[in-house]
């Protein structure tokens, strides 16, 4: 039981929607909108399984100043300010959040939630996006080695992407006379290789994904994949 | 004249009855010629709220006397009101607002300019017509009935006891190794199944092998992190590897807290996952799921630490960032096999030789779309002719 | 030598951050706009965004983070720019949570500084943020007004009203009544979604402009003809730029941002060019050591 009604589900569901991808005719026209919409009303309580969950891990540790429980300290602050301020918010022109006066003005809310944004989740978010700079040149340092004749074409055409994004790249074959900056013109080089190799790299890969998605969904919805339910079949 | 549309029931008449201009309060220009003859017709193979409104321009639109249309609609026989406006140049319009069976629309066209509008006739009535089946997705299902029917056909033959050949998936075979070399070094297992919802196939896939994956951690009786961006993949993770550590024998070993919610945000997601990799530095890390620019931060840093990775996502612009930083990755369509190449299951491996045979149509198609387009750069011989408009047919774009 | 060169191969990582981060820093204090030819695949979007008449309507759609909006934001803010130049109505609006503050940094730093003539609700609006992904996409093609029931508003000003009371929205039954959809975005919900759901079914043209790690995936796109254009990356945000100072010099000054970061993006790949060559180096004299023993 505690299987079969998940897979039935599954099951019904899935082929539902196959189905009005196909039928104009209601109620199959507006199957494909609304589901996504139970979908997130779903997620929306889901949130606050998660968020209860995150609570109650931090404040555990807290309690029982576990290693390295300040973290958690900052972790719970951060979330109960942004939520709180958030509500606030949200609020009416009174400045009251569900029928609780707050002292706290409407205007001075938000002001201080996109102060919070712009000085602290701002910078964070940056500060993480930025290492990618530095991995990217780790990454390349210990992977672009020219150990075989497809790892030297996948180095070349590196080359010929990386000063081609750059203004150098016009710089270095601007001398070159036509036909030839047609083809070898390192900007134009590179934007074959995006138009070309790439975008044929790219279908083919996708190709390949929506297959192994359609593979995918129907042992799902047949019931043959289980193994999301966990345990043995 | 009458004209008959192909799909529909209704007809449009060509009224020639006088038509109307109005000029605007206290304008010196006159007011711009109304369009040409104005028709409406029920769009075909759809649910029956929609009409397509055609019309001639006006002969002020050359000259610049016409900012623009206004669509007006009568419904059974009443006043006429507008219902969309569409630029100076356009000659249809697509009226899909409150548009129901069963009620006769009449439209008329105004061309309005600086000196005031010119109305057109108005045009014969239509009613709409809700159809059963959307005749522009036929191409669509008739491909797939061909792959769905040949994945169910395979794991009929498996089944049936047929023995089938699957290559080897490197990545699949590690985990095994990635999992014992954990149990020896006492270090945990990271599974990170993605930064998306359960919305999305990949994150379901990543759990489908998080089944297999966790039942092994079981048996060994290693430790799990699994970190997660999303409250429902935290719920459905926790049921799975709950059922798993159950199959495997060993449930008071299972702990809800090795899987737990973080953040919904991407870059705080990651920040919590670097930092929990450089302090408890897991021995195997698994990524198989939907990830975006986090990708790169995660395998390199798993990579600064010693640890074995293998990674896999359908996200074809993080794969390269997981070939270079990874020592196994599942490119695209063997995330989806995964599942199946672990269990070992015939009838999983089944649907694996018909999602072959999908990928054979297609490069069937690509080969002779490839040949004929290209000949058909250099000759107009019949044949080559025929064959291209029956693959554009084919493979014309679905509504 | 051998050593050296075992030790160079092995080199610690640290060592390659710094570099890396000298590339940049400097070239960022020294601040210098590197001169960008534009691309077809650029031109092809400011040439779209050119041939608008007068009033043609909009969507502008920002997508994306604050991680990303170095690279995003010259993007938004000179097609802004362009489009307000040509006094076409600009509808902006975001499918992303993070979105917001960037809509109020565009207003602010390009619509009250370079055009405070134009008026809110007549030649721009803020639609602000509406939950649903691709879900909402695909319901602004049947019924836009059902989704957006009244605007984000501006500032004190311009409060969040009804959007039956804001006149550049009466002709805005369905995405389908835009003339031309600009995504700038950084992943998903993005630039594909706009397209496959609203631009392939309404027809209205969509444009986009992304990360540059994403631009790749949106190449097929443009070459099936159903991406007007693409923006992607810095790379993308200067030829643009170069584009918008070409054609309308009264921004040369404003619309730098992506020039001048060009600067320090040529530097940091040249750098890293440097090390995968001294990496090969390393390697070819290891292996032929190897192979000498």
């Amino acid at each position: 039981m505690k299987r079969t009604v998940p897979l039935f589900i599954t099951g019904l569901v899935g082929a539902l929607l196959i189905v009005s991808y196909y039928v104009p005719h209601p109620p199959f026209d507006s199957v494909e909108r609304k589901i996504p919409d139970y979908f997130n009303i779903i997620a929306a309580f889901a949130f606050i399984l998660g968020g209860g969950n995150l609570l109650r891990i931090h404040l555990t540790r807290i309690s029982r100043r576990d290693h390295e429980w300040l973290y958690s300290v900052v972790t719970v602050t951060g979330f109960l300010v942004m939520l709180v301020l958030g509500l606030l918010k949200m609020t009416g022109a009174e400045g009251s959040a569900f029928g609780v006066q707050a002292n706290l003005d409407l205007a001075d809310a938000r002001l201080l939630y996109d102060w919070l944004y712009r000085a602290i989740f701002v910078p964070c978010q940056a500060t993480m996006f930025s290492l990618l700079a530095f991995f990217v040149a780790s990454a390349s340092y210990r992977a672009f080695r020219a150990k075989t004749p497809e790892a030297t074409v996948l180095l070349l055409a590196a080359f010929v992407i990386l000063v081609g994004r750059t203004p150098v790249g016009h710089l270095i074959t601007a001398w070159m006379p036509e036909p030839f900056s047609d083809y070898f013109h390192i900007p134009n080089l590179s934007a074959w290789l995006m138009s070309f190799p790439n975008t044929a790299g790219q279908r083919t890969i996708q190709i390949g994904i929506a297959l192994g998605i359609i593979s995918n969904s129907l042992r799902l919805i047949l019931g043959v994949e289980r193994s999301h339910l966990g345990g043995s079949d | 004249m009458p004209r008959f549309l192909a799909g529909s029931a209704c007809f449009s008449f060509l009224l020639m009855s006088p038509v109307i201009a109005q000029e605007g309060p206290g304008s010196s220009s006159p007011p711009p010629a109304p369009p040409g003859p104005v028709s409406a017709a029920d769009r075909t193979w759809d649910a029956g709220g929609e009409i397509i409104v055609s019309w001639e321009p006006s002969p002020d639109a050359d000259r610049a006397g016409v900012t623009h249309y206004d669509i007006q609609r009568s419904a059974d026989g009443g006043a006429f009101e507008s219902v969309g406006t569409a630029p100076a140049g356009a000659t249809e319009f697509r009226d899909d607002s409150g548009v129901n069976e069963n009620i006769e629309y009449s439209y008329q066209v105004a061309a309005v300019g600086p000196g005031g509008e010119g109305i057109s006739s108005p045009s014969a009535s239509v009613t709409t017509h809700i159809d059963w089946f959307n005749r522009d997705r036929g191409n669509i299902l008739i491909l797939m009935l061909i792959v769905c029917g040949s994945i169910t056909w395979y794991i009929e033959r498996a089944r049936a006891g047929q023995k089938l050949y699957i290559r080897k998936i490197a990545g699949m075979d590690a985990v095994t190794e990635a999992v014992g070399r954990a149990t020896e070094m006492g270090q945990p297992v990271l599974y990170i199944a993605g930064i998306q919802d359960m919305d999305d196939v990949q994150t379901v896939a990543g759990l489908t092998i998080l089944g297999s994956i966790s039942k092994m951690i079981a048996e060994y009786e290693t430790h799990l992190l699994m970190p997660t961006s999303r409250s429902l993949v935290m719920s459905t993770a926790r049921e799975t590897v709950k059922e798993s550590y159950l199959a495997a024998g060993r449930p008071d070993a299972y702990r809800d807290d090795s899987i737990y919610y973080v953040t919904d945000e991407q870059f705080g997601f990651v920040a919590h996952v670097d930092g929990l990799m450089s302090r408890k530095k897991p021995a195997a890390c698994f990524y198989l799921g939907a990830f975006f620019a986090e990708s790169l931060i995660l395998a390199e840093t798993g990579n600064s630490i010693g640890a074995i990775q293998v990674a896999g996502t359908a996200m074809p612009t993080q794969l390269p960032f997981f070939v270079a930083a990874c020592d196994y990755t599942l490119i695209g369509e063997e995330l989806f096999a995964a599942s199946a190449y672990l269990s070992q299951d015939e009838k999983m491996l089944g649907s694996l030789k018909g999602q072959d045979f999908g990928k054979l149509i297609a490069m069937i198609f690509i080969v002779t779309g490839g040949v004929f387009s290209t000949l058909a750069a250099f000759t107009e011989a019949a044949p080559v002719a025929m064959v291209n408009r029956l693959l554009g047919l084919l493979w014309g774009s679905p509504q | 030598m051998v050593t050296f060169f075992r030790k160079l191969g092995a080199l610690d990582r640290r060592w390659i951050f710094l570099f890396i981060a000298v590339s940049v820093i400097i070239p960022l204090i020294v601040q210098r706009p590197a001169p960008v030819p534009p691309s077809p695949i650029v031109r092809t979007l400011f040439d779209a965004v050119e041939a608008l008449p007068t009033g043609s309507r909009v969507m502008l759609s920002l997508d994306y983070g604050p991680s990303t909006a170095p690279e995003n934001d010259p993007m938004s803010m000179a097609v802004a720019r362009h489009c307000l130049s040509r006094d076409l109505k600009l509808y902006l609006l975001t499918i992303w949570a993070t979105g917001p503050p960037l809509i109020t940094n565009l207003l602010e730093e390009v619509v009250e500084a370079d055009f405070p003539e134009k008026i809110y609700g007549e030649d721009f609006v803020n639609l602000g943020y509406k939950v649903g992904n691709q879900g909402l996409i695909q319901s602004l093609t049947s019924d836009f007004k059902g989704q957006y029931t009244a605007d984000a508003g501006w500032g004190d000003e311009n409060p969040s009203r009804p959007t039956s009371q804001i006149p550049m929205m009466d002709p805005i039954r369905t995405v389908g009544d835009a003339d031309l959809i600009i995504a700038i975005g950084s992943g998903k919900p993005g630039v594909k979604e706009w397209v496959q759901f609203a631009g392939d079914p309404t027809g209205v043209p969509v444009g986009g402009g992304v990360t540059a790690v994403e631009a790749p995936l949106l190449y097929p796109y443009y070459n099936a003809g159903q991406l007007e254009g693409l923006m992607g990356g810095l790379l993308g945000a200067a030829e643009y730029e170069a584009l918008l100072t070409e054609n309308y010099p009264q921004f040369s000054e404003q619309a730098q941002e992506a020039l001048i970061r060009m600067f320090p993006q040529t530097v940091a790949h040249l750098v890293i060019v440097l090390f995968v060559i001294i990496g090969n180096i390393s390697f070819f004299v290891l292996r032929r050591a190897e192979r000498k023993r």
